[in-house]
């Protein structure tokens, strides 16, 4: 028999479908980025995108989990909601990873799926998974789309709680007889949310409460979050923190919310922050959380946290303020709304001399440290060197691990939105997608991927989308050959049985890069490092630097799990 | 301690499962949950048992509630003055002999039979949790062959005493 294709219509002709209706919205949301992936469910999806391929740029990545990090990186360092979009069943699984990951550290992303067709929901269709129940634990919301009437609405709300409040993802689960289907040209997308009203400013009387306990305190701390980041409060937070002289440290993912130079810095705090400021916040007789969620990896345990402070907590989502530590002031507002009430709060406040002449001994005599045998690769050496060349100004992104704690310790963030990382799910396969993301998000930044051995092996086909895009993305490799955190975990805590943690078969990365037709480099001393690097950020385009660290190296200093802030070893001697 | 807490949520399919579901990972225990429509349009109310441990705990959970979009509004409603019922239907074993027997029984617990078979009656009774623990108790000794109960249900009086006579609970203390 013969097939003659027909000749292909006039898509002027064609009537409107909700897939054009979601393209529709998705222009009047000002997205200029799309991450995904095409597939059986979205065809309607990707053919209204062909039609209206102007408006954006779709990024194709090669995995599912490469474009969600990819978004997540994009909406961290741009502060608007990432796009993703999937197909149904193995599409949207393969999303949940960075789904979770988003609500652990509160980015906003909108992220649409396909699903089968309503007639056949619910009888293990092709390509069918339950999208509502896998992500309703791990979305801030999500909606599955009923009637076509409803999809503009849906969209609009789902852009309005990704990113407002504390932000986080919201999936829409999108029907493929919905977006095949003809539709009406507009629908009303008005929407009301009763049960969803941030509160943004902050109670006066609690400000009035906490500018009360600051003319008091002789020991006062400042502990900042991501809070700070998303509430764009950097500048009110200098202001506040030099006006009442207050020390201020941060956590893993408020790096850059407060300049790490700032004579007032006592850098990051937690597990493997400096020894300065775990001792402050436990000595500290009052405690200032601006954004932070006393996160288990900053506390350490409980009982030692803080012990004799008053602990007041800034924070958007009330549901934070009281989870794990007890709180005497509450104050749920947007951080920068809360700063600005209390820069104007006129109660001048005393200094605290011999508090900052403690902190600033600590500094000195207690600093980060390493051994440097000039012999060797030491990975915390790369980061100095990197921050050296890029006059700390480069956006980093890191996955989970090691290189992650030695880049937060030794690239000192001076400025916000410069970090990328995965802080709260502790991803691994994060970092060098949530590079793209992060490039497309700011072209003409210096962007580096620092990433383990490990976790680039996780998302590294995402080396076309470099290619293909053009983007000088630099992955750093920090090469040890091994799941480093594992193996220093192994040798601390489980007598050196290094348990599936060595990876002795690596590819090699020069001429994987090679293949992908991306510069690539195997660094092997401290001379090639230092004589290729400003070579390497001089170069427009993507490189991979294989870069081989001492496998034993560790990370220090540390808190054991279980123990308290004040119980840090590995401290400098 | 158990508490009785009640959530007005939007009728939105999801909305139960997201609610149950932040309970089981939070670890929550729901002793019951009753949920049904309101007086107005679209708006729905759930009655949720919990046991928690502490004040804190309990804290947390009304500001998890709170914090789902479709959830209008969370109260603790354990300390005010409260009509709260259940509804319960028992299957009990019975003969025609034992039938008048078992009716002097319910009878004070203003119970009442709406189903008779060969070998059984079906008893219906509404009321506080132990009124209906109380009754079952006394059945149990003819043979309890079924039991449903629908959860408890609850709303505020109409009158609420004065905040000095109550050791009200309060979350921001």
């Amino acid at each position: 028999m013969k097939v003659e294709a027909k000749p292909t219509q006039n898509t002027d002709m064609k009537p409107k479908t909700g897939a054009d209706l979601l393209v529709q919205t998705l222009i009047e949301e000002k997205v200029e980025t799309i991450f995904g992936y095409p597939g059986g469910a979205v065809l309607p999806i990707y053919d209204a995108l062909y039609r209206a391929k102007d408006s954006f740029q779709h990024i194709l990545t090669r995995h599912e989990q490469g474009a969600i990090h990819a978004a997540e990186g994009y909406a961290r360092v741009s502060g608007k909601p990432g796009v993703v979009i999937a197909t149904s069943g193995p599409g949207a699984t393969n999303l949940i990873t960075g789904i979770a990951d988003a609500m652990m550290d509160s980015l906003p992303l909108v992220v649409f799926t396909g699903q089968v067709a309503r007639g056949v929901i619910g009888t293990d269709a092709f390509q069918e998974a339950d999208v509502m129940g896998l992500t309703t634990p791990i979305t801030k919301q999500n909606y599955q789309v009923q009637s076509i009437s409803d999809l503009p609405r849906i969209v609009k709300e789902a852009f309005h709680i990704a990113s407002t409040g504390r932000p986080g993802p919201v999936v829409v689960d999108i029907p493929k007889d919905i977006s095949a289907n003809p539709c009406e040209d507009t629908y009303d997308n008005s929407f009301h949310l009763p049960g969803y009203q941030p509160t943004t400013k902050p109670s006066p009387l609690q400000i009035k409460k906490l500018s009360d306990a600051i003319a008091k305190s002789e020991k006062p701390i400042i502990l900042a979050g991501a809070g700070v980041l998303f509430a764009k409060a950097t500048e009110n937070l200098i202001g506040f923190a030099e006006k009442h002289d207050l020390p201020v440290t941060t956590t893993l993912l408020g790096l850059g919310s407060f300049p790490g130079n700032h004579k007032l810095s006592l850098g990051m705090a937690g597990m493997h922050g400096t020894y300065t400021a775990n001792m402050a916040l436990y000595e500290c007789d009052l405690l200032i959380n601006i954004g932070a969620r006393f996160d288990d990896r900053l506390t350490g345990n409980l009982q030692h946290f803080a012990p004799n402070a008053t602990v007041a907590h800034i924070d958007i989502d009330p549901a934070e303020i009281g989870k794990n530590v007890s709180t005497q002031i509450p104050i749920v507002a947007d951080a920068n709304e809360a700063l600005i009430q209390l820069v104007n709060h006129a109660k001048e406040s005393p200094n605290h001399y011999e508090w900052h002449n403690t902190l600033n001994a600590r500094k000195v005599d207690y600093p980060l440290w390493y051994n440097n045998p000039q012999s060797e690769m030491i990975p915390q050496w790369v980061m100095e060197a990197v921050h050296k060349v890029t006059k700390g100004e480069a956006i980093i992104t890191t996955d989970v691990g090691q290189h992650q704690m030695w880049a937060a310790q030794y690239y000192t963030f001076n400025k916000p939105n410069r970090w990328v990382t995965s802080g709260g799910l502790g991803t691994m396969g994060f970092g060098f997608p949530a590079a793209i993301g992060a490039q497309l998000a700011e072209p003409d930044s210096t962007v580096v991927a620092v990433v383990g051995d490990g976790g680039f092996q996780m998302t590294l086909q995402e080396l076309s989308v470099l290619q293909e895009r053009g983007l000088p993305v630099k992955v750093i490799i920090v090469n040890n050959g091994a799941l480093g955190m594992v193996r220093q975990w192994q040798e601390s805590f489980y007598d050196k049985r290094y348990s599936e943690s060595l990876l002795s078969v690596q590819p090699d990365f020069v001429k994987l890069a090679d293949s992908y037709d991306i510069k690539g480099m195997k660094i092997e001393t401290q001379e090639d490092l230092i004589n290729v690097l400003p070579e390497v950020f001089a170069y427009d385009g993507p490189m991979v630097l294989d870069c081989r660290v001492l496998q034993q190296e560790n990370v220090y200093p540390m808190i054991a799990p279980g123990k308290g802030l004040h119980e840090m070893i590995g401290v400098k001697p | 301690m158990k508490r009785i807490i009640t959530a007005v949520v939007q009728n939105r399919s999801g909305v139960l499962n997201r609610v149950t579901g932040l309970m089981q990972k939070r670890q929550f225990n729901i002793d019951s949950i009753s949920v049904g429509r309101t007086e107005s349009d679209g708006i729905s109310k759930m009655t949720l048992v919990v046991d928690v441990e502490d004040n804190q705990k309990l804290e947390q959970l009304t500001k998890q509630l709170n914090k789902q979009i479709d959830v209008l509004k969370v109260s603790d409603i354990t300390d005010k003055a409260i009509v709260a019922r259940e509804l319960a239907l028992i299957k009990v074993v019975s003969t025609s002999q034992l039938r008048s027997e078992i009716q002097g029984i319910i009878e004070p617990f203003r119970a009442s039979i709406i189903d008779v078979s060969k070998d059984s009656l079906a008893i219906q009774v509404t009321g506080k949790p132990d009124k209906i623990e109380a009754l079952i108790d006394l059945l149990r000794p003819y043979g309890i062959k079924e039991l449903a109960r629908t959860g408890l249900t609850a709303f505020l009086r109409g009158h609420q005493p004065q905040a000095s006579e109550l050791a009200s609970f309060s979350l921001l203390k």
